[in-house]
């Protein structure tokens, strides 16, 4: 059996469902991030329970559990029949990697030395001036490694919507090995090598990150 | 939420039935750690190997376990791994957790080794080097005494995102609290009220030990000096 | 004499159980030259900081200008002051900090333009010949598209002095400005404040360790000694008549 000819346009067919579904949930995460992130450093004591709240029950348990549960709530909750569960793997993979964000968005809002924004103070800056001008592109920063690791994790988490019914790269694979049990090995490596190749353009970017982060923040 | 579609009387019957997976899904992630711990000095020593392409090749080796999803490594052992010639033996579904899980969480942990010698400064060498101290001693009375405690908070941390992780292990049948939970779900059309139960279990115990390690690190980071920085690696591993 | 652009009443600071401040009254004139000297410790910092509004105090008023820094009136009484207020009146108040505090971010230029467009909404070509007229007179003219971190300490603090002045400030605050710098990069910030000092209209409030300096071009000096001011008066009165121990010792000790 031939890796090139025989395996890769097989798992091709699942590189859509893949793909679609890391940039999708990598996109929620992200903007479930900022929203949590910032919640969390509001004066609004209750804002800030109930995004803790969110942020502790999705990073206390795990992903698969989430995954499985919106998988048979979602349905119930909105009393809906959904033509695909690819919706469903965005929102439980972006809810899951939008709490862990969320605290590298405040830890890194928090970094910044309080100097800052005295100053920006002192230039008679609004704090929303202070946040959009002086603290958030400092932060921002800082917080693209973590970013970059985390949108890496997110694509190892999507291997996990062949479960629920969804047909990815993986889920191509296991269908290749059930038929082909004498080429299991050579298959799932292959299956491996396609994740691989899809984390290369994420691992070099967030090395990247961590070179600009590491420069660009010394007063 | 509707009658029909969430009831306590499923939920109290689902309790124990799930609880007993907890046993085992204990046991795979302290074995886990164990093998990923033992394993971990052989990423250590490998990388310091001081010749480029080994080192180069010991780097990308990791980088491409740890960039590709555990479940698919699970799978490898437990379906393929038979299969490969002349090595290959059929394994049971808890050996191939361990080692599957074991292998993946190993990579991080080799870097958590690293960054904890790391974070020992040049400064302690040269004095070392300066007393005369044999390596054995150097190592032994100089280096580890600062390069372990500082990992100890990661390692917890780690411990943990293993732990939460663990529950994959369902797909290749490892009776844990996942796998219980489907099973009672199959049974008896409770999906929900079972996989909340699982969710409750891997919430109680996280929780109060991750507030646990936070402290510890707080700790650590007065203890040791602020600028031996340690290295913050990927927080969190996923599937 | 003119009316005090700024004037303390019996304000008080504490910090969690320790009082800082235990009543200090200030009157600040017009282009008066103010200089705090004192022990360490002993709330001169705190006293500038809670004009800038970076610090609120613990009780009693500063005026500005006429208005009620920290308190402001709503239905014919005074609640204290929400943001809106702060900045209607710290607007005219610039500060130059001991870590020079510039945005590490933007270049030296942008570090001046910035607040003078979004905060003041002034013309952007307009913003930008002042700016660069005043680095200019820092002497940091041939450096306006550097990074902060490309530049010596001394170079800082003279960028965040043109960054103050640009916002055009009737009152600046100057926070021990020296203190983080190596003793050669001293000479050429002190410099720059002289001239600020000789050639702006501006009132100036210098909390500084340089006593010799301060003496030099303040108009009236303050001593402050454990939360009060202890004495008060010309560069001349202070040093040559004043009768306090405390000031006697602590002034005898930069000039062996």
């Amino acid at each position: 059996m031939n890796p090139i000819t025989d395996i890769a346009p097989q798992l091709i067919r699942g590189l859509g469902t893949t793909v679609t579904i890391l940039i999708a949930s990598a996109i929620f995460s992200y903007v479930m991030a900022f929203i949590a992130g910032l919640c969390r450093l509001s004066k609004n004591i209750f804002l800030r329970k109930f995004t803790g709240l969110y942020i502790e029950i999705f990073r206390g348990t795990s992903l698969i559990v989430q995954l499985f549960w919106l998988y048979y709530a979602i349905p119930i909750l909105f009393d809906i029949n959904l033509p695909s569960n690819w919706i469903i793997g965005v929102i439980a993979i972006g809810l899951n990697y939008g709490a862990y964000l969320s605290e590298v968005v405040r830890g890194s809002i928090l970094s910044i030395a309080p100097g800052q924004s005295e100053a920006a103070t002192a230039l008679n800056m609004s704090s929303f001036q202070r946040m959009r001008f002086v603290i958030f592109p400092q932060a921002i920063r800082m917080m693209m490694p973590e970013f970059g690791n985390y949108t890496i994790q997110m694509l190892k988490g999507t291997a996990l919507v062949s479960l629920i019914g969804l047909r990815d790269v993986f889920y191509y694979g296991d269908i290749m090995r059930s038929t082909n049990l004498a080429h299991a090995p050579l298959i799932y490596v292959v299956v491996l090598v396609f994740y691989f190749i899809l984390a290369l353009p994420l691992i070099f970017l967030t090395r990247k990150a961590e070179s600009i982060a590491k420069k660009g923040v010394a007063n | 939420m509707n009658g029909n579609y969430w009831s306590w009387e499923r939920f109290s019957e689902a309790f124990p039935y799930v609880l007993e997976g907890l046993t085992t899904t204990v046991a795979v992630t302290i074995s886990t750690f164990i093998f990923a711990m033992i394993f971990g000095f052989v990423w250590l020593f490998l990388r310091r190997i001081p010749l480029r392409p080994v080192n180069w090749t010991v780097t990308w080796i990791m980088e491409f376990i740890r960039s590709t999803p555990p479940i698919i490594q699970l799978f490898f052992m437990y379906l393929a791994w038979p299969v490969v010639p002349y090595v290959g033996v059929t394994l049971s579904p808890f050996a191939c957790a361990v080692i599957g899980l074991g292998v993946h969480f190993s990579t991080y942990i080799g870097e958590i080794y690293r960054s904890g010698i790391e974070s020992v400064g040049k400064g302690q060498w040269e004095a070392s080097t300066a007393l005369n101290l044999s390596l054995l001693d150097k190592w032994r009375h100089i280096i580890l005494p600062q390069a372990i405690p500082p990992t100890i908070p990661m390692l917890g941390n780690y411990f943990i995102i293993l732990f939460k992780e663990v529950p994959i292990t369902a797909t290749i049948s490892v009776q844990g609290i996942l796998y219980m939970a489907n099973t009672f779900g199959s049974q008896n059309w409770a999906y929900i009220e079972a996989l909340t139960i699982v969710g409750l279990i891997l919430l109680v115990l996280s929780y109060p030990s991750a507030v646990l390690i936070r402290k510890l690190e707080v700790k650590m980071n007065t203890r040791f000096d602020k600028n031996a920085v340690i290295k913050k690696i990927n927080k969190g591993v996923t599937s | 004499m003119a009316e005090p652009i700024v004037r303390y009443q019996d304000v008080h600071k504490s910090f969690g159980d320790v009082e800082v401040l235990k009543g200090i009254d200030l009157d600040i004139y017009p282009a008066e030259k103010v200089a705090i000297i004192g022990p360490s410790g002993s709330g001169k910092t705190t006293i500038i900081r809670m004009l800038m509004t970076l610090e609120e105090p613990t009780s009693g008023d500063i005026i500005v200008d006429g208005t009620n820094l920290w308190k402001m009136e709503k239905n014919g009484g005074l609640v204290e002051a929400n943001e809106k207020h702060l900045r209607s009146v710290r607007g005219d108040i610039g500060m130059v900090f001991q870590h020079f505090n510039l945005f590490p971010h933007m270049t030296i230029l942008e570090n001046c333009m910035t607040a003078p467009i979004r905060v003041k909404g002034e013309d952007k070509q307009e913003v930008e010949e002042h700016s660069i007229q005043m680095l200019e007179r820092v002497g940091l003219g041939d450096k306006i598209h550097n990074y902060p971190s490309q530049l010596s300490g001394g170079q800082k603090q003279r960028v965040a002095m043109a960054r103050a002045l640009v916002m055009r400030p009737k009152i600046m605050l100057f926070d021990e400005v020296t203190s983080a710098l190596d003793p050669e990069l001293v000479g050429e910030v002190l410099e720059v404040i002289r001239d600020i000092a000789k050639n702006d209209d501006m009132a100036m409030v210098l909390v500084t360790h340089e006593m010799d300096f301060a003496l030099d071009i303040a108009d009236k000096v303050l001593f402050l000694d454990e939360g009060v001011i202890a004495e008060q008066g010309t560069a001349a009165d202070v040093i040559e008549h004043s009768q306090n121990e405390r000031l006697q010792e602590f002034l005898s000790r930069f000039r062996g």
